[in-house]
């Protein structure tokens, strides 16, 4: 009786809207992520473009009083801001990882500041309108499967998602070859940016109707670790961030009713991607590339 | 090309902690140092704020609002708040302000609690407060409050509800629910206290109320994580709550957003939260951080401040949970334009609906909690 009680509890169909609801910022982000890494810079600001994107969709919908707008300029604001990180670890050859974190760091800080100069607080923005659902979903949770497709269809099936994955496995080969491993890094961090903001927007405008400071609370983080999960697939990027999305949802409704502590079912996707990395479950390889600055006729 | 890239990077460092600090600078009070300046027998009060920082409509506002009120009253001149962004910076903006001869130095929040300890010690010859923790000095008085009674008399009044389900919002399954942000003691204080009363109400009425609770996390960004919030407050209502209570700082935010969804009710915490979504938010656990802060300036005045806890309780309204008319931040929301008459209306009009029978057990049952004769139990007394 127990046990049934439990399982109804955790088998239906809200446990299932749940998952995809959370998984969709993520699934998102780690599509930014694979586009970034795909090319050969690991873009660990995803956190960062995510909090921005969040940010800004809430600002462009208070002017506007439209949402779309607002996600529409959470997208474009954040692939500028994912400009930045390009601009400096492509043109400067910098390390990444630094890039990326002061990126974080800049997005964390600045959203706060701004929330100050333009409406006075520095917790939470003021409500303002927000996406209306399409059936049982918000329009995003929707955008984010097709742009699953999407990427899963530029990346293996058109000549510049081999483009982008040469240049991220082996830039003096493409190089070579004429391709200019400079344009193709580019396009590919700004789409990392915008795919990230579209799930900063999903939060802020889709999800809820406020921007709240540091709302994103790690799931850029998340996301990288679905990419790695996913093995820089999107379709295993999918997948994982649904595990992990099922794995949060689940927490949440056995919170009291299981003798476990919450934290400890949540761990268990973590558990996982670390063992994808260490090789276990199927060998997670990145890009070869990955990291690694392109600097023309150097060996 | 080696020196260039690390210019670059620099430069974008430098960036962020500009763009990181000057959150907090920036907003400080503008005409502070002036007036300072010219009236300098006054006295001068400066403020730590906890996370969420000035506009967290909960623990921060209310503070603030103290002080506002101290100032108008012309008690102080002016005040100064500063926002630390991270735990790790509170020491040095308490230490900054006790350098700057402040008189009265406040420290908002659990997580202040070290970094007072230690820059009360530095300074001896000022004073200082902290609100939601003890600190053991001679120059530190620590301001707490009873929020077990609180959410004791708050776990009554909906486990009294849930079984109105002629009330529209209500359904018919007797379950409430509680949403905690962080998973730690202070929190579990809250959910003992509110399970506490749903299980008073149990016994005292027949019923059988159940309460759901669940925890966003156990780090402190599942006290900003709004989505997650909502997520929880949405799997609670499915599972037959009707009525969700929230010790979750900004997390609660997720809350008010599926309350209105669902076409259910949230109880907020802290600071009066009613107006956030109008006739949606039954009431609020209002701790008056205000009146304590207000309360301690005054001593400071009156010079007869002095060090220890000073515990607040639902006496003299320390803490408050208003069943009828509007409460304060819902009022300064409706002079300030933030929500529309009509909105105050939805709010006047949610509070009428609450039976008269319930607000006088209600009273009752706060009126038992004062004297003395309703054992609440305390988490924190417990695991200790």
């Amino acid at each position: 009786m127990e046990i049934l009680e439990v399982l109804k509890q955790i088998f239906n169909l809200q446990t299932f809207s749940s998952t995809l609801r959370m998984a969709t910022p993520l699934i998102l982000a780690a599509l930014g992520g694979i586009f970034s890494e795909r090319s050969g810079v690991i873009n660990i600001a995803l956190e960062g473009m995510m909090l921005a994107g969040a940010f800004v969709a809430v600002v462009v919908s208070h002017f506007t009083a439209s949402p779309w707008l607002g996600v529409v300029g959470a997208v474009i604001f954040s692939g500028l801001f994912a400009l930045i990180h390009a601009v400096v670890s492509i043109e400067y050859h910098a390390k990444q990882v630094v890039s990326g974190v002061a990126l974080n760091m800049l997005a964390a800080g600045g959203t706060v500041f701004l929330l100050n100069i333009l409406f006075n607080t520095s917790g939470t923005s003021p409500s303002v309108n927000s996406l209306s659902y399409w059936g049982n979903f918000k329009p995003t949770v929707y955008l984010a499967l097709v742009a699953v497709g999407i990427t899963y269809y530029i990346l293996f099936y058109t000549s510049f998602g081999l483009r982008v994955r040469s240049v991220g496995e082996h830039p003096h080969a493409a190089d070579s070859l004429g391709i200019s491993v400079k344009k193709i890094r580019y396009i590919c961090v700004v789409t990392s940016g915008m795919l990230a903001g579209l799930g900063g927007a999903h939060m802020s405008v889709g999800t809820l109707d406020v921007f709240r400071e540091g709302m994103t609370a790690g799931r850029g983080f998340i996301a990288l670790a679905a990419m790695i999960f996913g093995k820089w697939h999107p379709v295993g990027a999918l997948g994982a961030s649904l595990l992990f999305g099922f794995f949060q949802a689940l927490q949440i409704r056995l919170q009291g009713v299981l003798p476990i502590p919450g934290e400890f079912i949540q761990m268990i996707p973590y558990i996982f991607t670390v063992i994808a990395l260490a090789g276990v479950i199927g060998k997670a390889t990145p890009p070869q590339a990955s990291g690694k600055p392109f600097k023309k006729g150097e060996r | 090309m080696r020196k260039k890239s690390l210019l670059v990077v620099t430069v974008l460092l430098v960036m962020a902690l500009v763009a990181g600090c000057s959150g907090g600078q920036e907003a400080t009070n503008e005409q502070s140092s002036e007036q300072a300046q010219q009236q300098e027998e006054e006295l001068k009060v400066g403020i730590v704020l906890s996370s969420g920082g000035k506009g967290d409509k909960s623990f921060n506002d209310s503070a603030l609002r103290g002080l506002s009120r101290a100032e108008e009253e012309g008690l102080i001149s002016n005040y100064k708040y500063l926002e630390p962004k991270q735990v790790s910076v509170v020491e040095k903006n308490l230490r900054f302000l006790a350098e700057n001869g402040y008189d009265l130095v406040i420290g908002v929040g659990f997580m202040q609690k070290d970094a007072l300890t230690k820059v009360s010690k530095e300074f001896p010859d000022t004073n200082f407060a902290i609100v939601d923790e003890v600190v053991e000095n001679d120059n530190v008085a620590s301001i707490t409050f009873k929020e077990h009674h609180g959410s004791f008399l708050t776990g009554a009044f909906a486990a009294l509800m849930t079984n109105r389900d002629e009330i529209e919002g209500i359904n018919e399954q007797q379950v409430v629910g509680f949403l905690g942000g962080m998973d730690m003691p202070l929190i579990h204080k809250f959910e003992l206290g509110y399970t506490s009363g749903v299980e008073y109400i149990n016994k005292t009425e027949g019923t059988n109320v159940k309460a759901k609770v669940a925890y966003a996390g156990s780090s402190p960004d599942a006290f900003n994580d709004p989505a997650k919030g909502k997520e929880i407050a949405l799997a609670q209502y499915n599972a037959g709550a009707d009525i969700i209570y929230h010790a979750s700082g900004g997390t609660g935010g997720g809350l008010f957003n599926a309350a209105q969804k669902e076409n259910h009710f949230a109880i907020g915490v802290d600071s009066d939260q009613d107006y956030i979504a109008p006739g949606f938010i039954l009431t609020t656990m209002q701790k008056r951080v205000d009146n304590a802060v207000y309360d301690v300036v005054q001593s400071l005045k009156n010079d007869n401040f002095t060090a220890g806890v000073k515990e607040y309780g639902l006496e003299k309204e320390g803490i408050k949970v208003s069943l009828s008319g509007l409460a304060p931040m819902t009022k300064a929301a409706l002079e300030s334009g933030d929500i529309t008459e009509e909105q105050a209306d939805k709010i006047r009009e949610m509070k009428e609906m609450i039976p008269s029978e319930i607000k006088d057990k209600i009273k009752k049952i706060r009126d038992k909690i004062i004297a003395g004769e309703i054992d609440v139990p305390n988490y924190l007394e417990q695991n200790n």
